[in-house]
């Protein structure tokens, strides 16, 4: 079987942990990773608890690909309810922290209640234990990755921690592993921060055993590598250029959304593009990237290896930042870049090496000081306020917002709280471009209609990987379709957050969906984990995750109102490109997408839909 | 009449030495259709994927007989994908 048959609960209030055998019950209904760790999730709090309480749990957990010779089986998620989103929160990482709580012989960690003092948990393999974390406290995630190696003489220790964001409970905290790879999205990071839990550090000497049928298992995988590989996106296109080489694709047809979503093209975009990161640059004749990498097990390699001109202002005098490191990836360099009209590649690796080193998402980050730069430049935010001139297009404003941000320091206590927040207080909510509170990604729902759909619908609120409509909207993945247009976009929506409900649970990246179907991923399940693992189950198990999130969400006070997008993507039409004069249909989609759920006109799933779905 | 066209990614091998901005002025014949203006650069087929004129996508089978105008940009990019 793919799953280890165990959790370890981590009590953190009593200090212990306590193994437990995984509900194997549960893994047959709900796969594993996002849609285990939510069955889990779900059955355990209230879904009404606030997300900073003790009461709150947060759940790590590996898939039964999680550690496996499956391509890029390195995945994990970190479930809980979201400091920034008040919903169900999913984040998923990559690098190699996955692997290593697989190799220990463990399918999920369960962490409850708060630490009386800062912890961090340290497991070996069966043994698992709470350590005392005074020394880590108020260090970064790079200082306490290195701190913790260095003290168990063990440079092979997987670390995920938090930095002073996580700490300080900056709303978009993230919790990163391996330096660069972070559980970014829905302030996971802030929820582990309030427990008083620094890091998790794990090792690993067990390998993955018990695949139940490996000849199999072997066929299967090696079959499925070949798709990669024969693949030109994945085998060429994204090893080559990684995910940042939308950055023109997108600009160019008019959905780039460009100093909070006030435009749809960046006349800049050209210099925060992968090409860009591949051009020599003046001071120094390098280019900024390095090279690519991989996570564990991936045979794609999209990961960006960067390195900062040492002569950019914002690092002239900082050489710790001047080795190779992650990034840019192209959410992050739209997040801050386009999003605040900021054209220097180099600043935006600066802001975003800062977002790894402290924990924070650099798209939450990036997007809410696009709403920042916007109320300074219509004066409902002063510079006296701010702290300094922040507007649209500063860079000087975009690195200094970073250090301020991550060290929790005059105005960046106040960027910390989120675009949503922050624009409330300021008496402005509707120029936080974001649904349920959190910021979206890198596409404008103008642009690309359905886009629009599945970010009012992802129950983890604004977000691009839980139904990325751009793959058949843009890039004709698996067919094209018009991104102009609502026409059928509540069915892709739909199909799109299915599958990647399976792509998630099973352990495995979501980008190894442009080469593969499900058809792809079921044989490597099959030769893996006991029980039916059909083309129709997992169909149906997709379903069943998504309905089981919205139940949640839905019992967690929120409602169809919330499926909404900001006024400004309904009544402000795109200004140039191909969109112009359109807004986001999504008053069309919504009824109809709810009809496609089989839920009623408020959006909650009927009772036949439920029964089909054994929720 | 005078078009632009922007080769990204690996096709910016396709564009003449020393092109700045993965982009090109060029002359073309009026009427001109994508695969004509295109012609001139060599692409190997299986590279030409994602063709949008003026940011609009021009699906493989209409490429023989979309036309430009003066002031059109075309771009083109390989298989690419990201998120």
């Amino acid at each position: 079987m793919g799953w280890n048959r165990k959790v370890l609960r981590v009590n953190l209030s009593a200090g212990t942990c306590t193994p437990e055998p995984l509900n194997m019950a549960w893994a047959n209904d709900y796969l594993g990773s996002r849609g285990l760790a939510s069955k889990y999730l779900i059955s355990e709090i209230d879904p009404k608890v606030d997300p900073l309480s003790p009461d709150n749990k947060m759940i790590m957990a590996t898939g039964p690909l999680t550690g496996t010779m499956a391509s890029t089986g390195g995945r994990y998620t970190v479930v809980t309810k979201g400091a920034l989103t008040n919903a169900i929160a999913c984040s998923n990482s990559g690098g190699f922290f996955g692997a290593e709580m697989k190799f220990a012989g463990w399918d999920m960690i369960i962490f409850e209640g708060k630490s009386p003092k800062p912890v961090y948990l340290y497991v070996e393999n069966d043994k698992a234990e709470l350590r005392d974390a005074a020394h880590l406290w108020g260090k970064t995630c790079w200082e306490a990755e290195e701190t913790i190696k260095r003290q168990h003489q063990d440079p092979l220790i997987r670390v995920s921690s938090i930095g002073g964001a996580g700490e300080n409970q900056v709303m978009f905290a993230c919790i990163v592993n391996d330096l660069h790879r972070a559980a970014g999205r829905s302030g996971v990071g802030a929820v582990m921060g309030s427990k008083n839990l620094k890091a998790v550090a794990i090792r690993g000497t067990k390998g993955v055993s018990g695949i139940k049928d490996f000849p199999a298992f072997l066929a299967a995988t090696n079959a499925a590598k070949k798709v990669l590989a024969d693949n030109a996106v994945t085998g060429q296109g994204l090893p080559k250029y990684g995910t940042q080489v939308l950055m023109n694709v997108i600009n160019e047809m008019g959905a780039l959304p460009t100093r909070n979503h006030r435009d749809v093209q960046f006349e800049e975009a050209g210099k925060i593009s992968a090409e860009a990161m591949h051009e020599k640059r003046p001071s120094d004749g390098k280019a900024q990237l390095v090279t690519n990498a991989a996570c564990f097990g991936c045979t794609i390699a999209c990961g960006r290896i960067s390195k900062i001109d040492e002569t950019h202002f914002s690092v002239k005098n900082s050489p710790k930042y001047w080795g190779a490191s992650g990034g840019l990836e192209y959410e992050a360099a739209w997040a801050l870049g386009a999003a605040n009209g900021v054209g220097d590649l180099e600043a935006l690796q600066y802001a975003n090496l800062l977002c790894n080193e402290h924990g924070m998402d650099p798209i939450s980050f990036g997007a809410t000081v696009g709403a920042a730069m916007e109320m300074y430049e219509t004066g409902i935010l002063s510079k006296e306020q701010i702290g300094l001139d922040a507007p649209f297009g500063s860079a000087e404003a975009l690195c200094q917002l970073v250090e301020m941000t991550a060290h929790g320091k005059g105005f960046g206590k106040e960027l910390g709280l989120g675009s949503a927040r922050l624009c409330a207080k300021y008496g402005h909510p509707e120029l936080s471009m974001s649904v349920k509170g959190q910021e979206f990604p890198a596409y404008d729902s103008r642009g690309i209609q359905g886009m629009g759909l599945a970010y009012a619908t992802s129950n983890r609120g604004a977000c691009h990987l839980r139904g990325y409509t751009v793959a058949s909207e843009v890039l004709g993945i698996p067919v094209k379709t018009d991104p102009l247009t609502t026409d059928g976009k509540p069915e892709l929506v739909k199909a799109f957050q299915d599958a990647t409900g399976i792509f998630d649970s099973a352990g495995i990246c979501v980008f190894t969906s442009f080469a593969w179907t499900l058809a792809d991923v079921q044989p490597q399940l099959q030769a893996a984990c006991e029980g039916d693992w059909s083309m129709d189950k997992l169909n149906l198990v997709g379903e069943r995750i998504w309905n089981m999130e919205r139940q949640f969400n839905l019992a967690a006070g929120l409602s169809a109102k919330d499926d909404d997008l900001p006024p400004r993507l309904k009544t402000e039409p795109a200004k140039t490109g191909p969109a112009k004069g359109l807004v986001n249909g999504l008053d069309k989609m919504k009824p109809e997408y709810y009809k496609v759920r089989g839920w009623d006109s408020a959006g909650v799933p009927e009772q036949a839909t439920l029964q089909r779905l054994g929720l | 009449m005078r078009v632009t066209v922007k080769l990204y990614a690996t096709l910016a091998d396709y564009l003449p030495a020393g092109t700045r901005n993965n982009r090109l002025e060029v002359e073309v014949a009026e009427n001109a259709v994508v695969d004509a203006v295109l012609a001139p650069f060599s692409l190997p087929a299986k590279l030409t994927h994602l063709v949008l004129l003026n940011g609009v996508f021009v699906p493989p089978g209409e490429r023989a007989s979309a036309c430009l105008k003066d002031g059109d940009t075309l771009a083109v990019w390989p298989p690419i994908a990201g998120g």
